[in-house]
C-alpha cells in the first residue's frame, strides 16, 4: 500500500513538472524575439516556432556537418543565419551580441539553465563579409 | 620501426573508399560542382582538387604580406596576447596559418624565402593520427579540422611534417562569422574555404602578394592557370620523400 502511495506521489510530481514546463515555454510568448532584430518583423523562423524551441539544437547539429564536410552553404539551419536574424542593433547602430544579458539566445538559455557553448567559437554578432567571399 | 610509408595500405584504403562512395551514389547520378558566384548548394566533388603553386623566385625576403593578408582574412589578427604572458613565448606559439621560412642549400649556400602553410596532402598524416576524425580531407582536396569534434589532443600537430597547425590556448573574445575559433582546438590553413564555397576564385594570401608569387586553383582542371603553369615548368613538393602528394607545390627550390 505504501508502495502504491509512493508511486502515486511520484507520478503526480512528474505530471506537475511537465505542466509547469509547458506553461513556462508558453509563457515566453512572442515577446522573446528582440525588438530591433530582423526576426522581430517576421512571422516565424525557418521552422514553426514551437518546433524551433524544441529542436533548434538538433537542426543545427545536423546541418553543421553538411556545411563543414560537404561545403554546402545554403543549408536551412545555419548558426550564422540565427545570429544574422536575431542579433539586435543598439541605439548607436551596432550589433548587440546574442549572448549579452537579455538578448535572444542568452535570455532563454538562462531561463532554461542550459549552457550556450556555440559562441565560445562562433561569432555572436554578424560580422562583415569580405569582398571575395561571404 | 620502419620509417617507410605504407603505400599499399594507403592504396587499399583509397580503393575501399572509392568503392564505398560508388555504392552510395546511384548509377547515372552525377554530382556536379560548377563555378558559381552564389553560395555552394551541391556537395563538393572529388573532380576538383584545390592547390597552390608558390614561385619562390618571385618571393621576396623580408616581405610578409601573405601572412598579414591571411591573418586579416581569417581573423587571426584579432587574437591578443594573454595578460601576463611572455611576449617571446606568445610570438613562438601564437596561431599562424602561414609562416615565412628561409631555406639554405648547405652545398651551394643558396638561400630561398618561402611561405609555408598546410600543404593539403592527398594522404594527410594529421588525418591518420586524429583519434576523433576531426582532422579530415574534404573531397575537393582541402585538409581541415572539424572543430566540432576536435578534442585538442594535438596529435596532428606532432604528425604534420610542415609544422602547419596551431593550437588555440585561450578563450577568444572577438571572432569573425567566417572563421569560428575557440579555446582547445587545432586549426590551420583551409585554403580560404569560405571563399571556395561562396564563388571566390582566389585566396587571401594570393590577393595580398604584390609579387605574384602565389597562384591558387584547381589542379584537376587542365585549363586552369595553375594546371598549365605546373605543366609548363618543373615544380617541387616539400618532403617529397614522404609521398604525401601535396596540393601545394613550390617552384625554384
Amino acid at each position: 500500500m505504501q508502495d502504491m502511495f509512493r508511486f502515486g506521489t511520484r507520478l503526480l510530481m512528474v505530471m506537475a513538472t511537465f505542466v509547469l514546463a509547458q506553461s513556462a515555454v508558453a509563457g515566453q510568448g512572442a515577446g522573446s524575439v528582440i525588438e530591433g532584430s530582423k526576426a522581430y518583423g517576421l512571422d516565424s523562423c525557418v521552422e514553426p516556432t514551437p518546433l524551433m524551441r524544441k529542436k533548434h539544437y538538433a537542426f543545427l547539429k545536423h546541418d553543421r556537418d553538411i556545411t563543414v564536410h560537404q561545403g554546402v552553404r545554403t543549408i536551412k539551419h545555419s548558426l550564422a543565419g540565427c545570429v544574422d536574424c536575431h542579433a539586435a542593433k543598439d541605439d548607436a547602430g551596432n550589433y548587440v551580441p546574442v549572448t549579452a544579458e537579455g538578448q535572444f539566445c542568452q535570455s532563454c538559455h538562462e531561463y532554461a539553465g542550459a549552457e550556450l557553448p556555440c559562441f565560445s567559437c562562433h561569432s555572436s554578432t554578424p560580422t562583415k563579409a569580405t569582398k571575395a567571399g561571404d | 620501426m620502419s620509417g617507410k610509408v605504407d603505400q599499399r595500405r594507403r592504396e587499399f584504403v583509397s580503393v575501399a573508399g572509392l568503392a564505398a562512395a560508388a555504392s552510395v551514389v546511384a548509377p547515372g547520378v552525377f554530382l556536379q560542382a560548377t563555378a558559381q558566384a552564389e553560395p555552394r548548394s551541391a556537395p563538393v566533388s572529388s573532380k576538383t582538387r584545390y592547390g597552390m603553386l608558390i614561385d619562390t623566385t618571385k618571393c621576396v625576403d623580408g616581405c610578409s604580406d601573405c601572412v598579414s593578408g591571411c591573418e586579416k582574412e581569417n581573423g587571426l589578427d584579432l587574437l591578443k596576447m594573454p595578460e601576463g604572458a611572455d611576449p617571446e613565448e606568445w610570438d613562438r606559439q601564437r596561431p599562424r596559418w602561414i609562416r615565412t621560412v628561409k631555406v639554405k642549400d648547405r652545398l651551394t649556400g643558396t638561400v630561398t624565402s618561402l611561405p609555408m602553410m598546410c600543404q593539403h596532402c592527398e594522404f594527410p598524416p594529421c588525418q591518420d593520427v586524429c583519434p576523433t576524425g576531426a582532422s579530415f580531407r574534404r573531397v575537393d582536396g582541402i585538409v581541415m579540422v572539424d572543430r566540432h569534434t576536435c578534442i585538442g589532443c594535438r596529435y596532428c600537430m606532432m604528425a604534420c611534417p610542415y609544422k602547419a597547425r596551431s593550437f588555440i590556448h585561450e578563450d577568444i573574445d572577438e571572432k569573425l562569422t567566417i572563421a569560428p575559433r575557440g579555446k582547445g582546438c587545432v586549426e590551420s590553413c583551409n585554403l580560404c574555404v569560405h571563399r571556395r564555397d561562396n564563388g571566390g576564385t582566389t585566396t587571401a594570401c594570393q590577393d595580398a602578394c604584390k609579387h605574384g608569387a602565389i597562384l591558387f586553383g584547381d589542379l584537376n582542371d587542365p585549363n586552369s592557370e595553375i594546371a598549365q603553369e605546373l605543366r609548363r615548368q618543373n615544380n617541387t613538393e616539400l618532403r617529397a620523400d614522404l609521398k604525401l602528394n601535396t596540393g601545394v607545390r613550390y617552384r625554384g627550390i
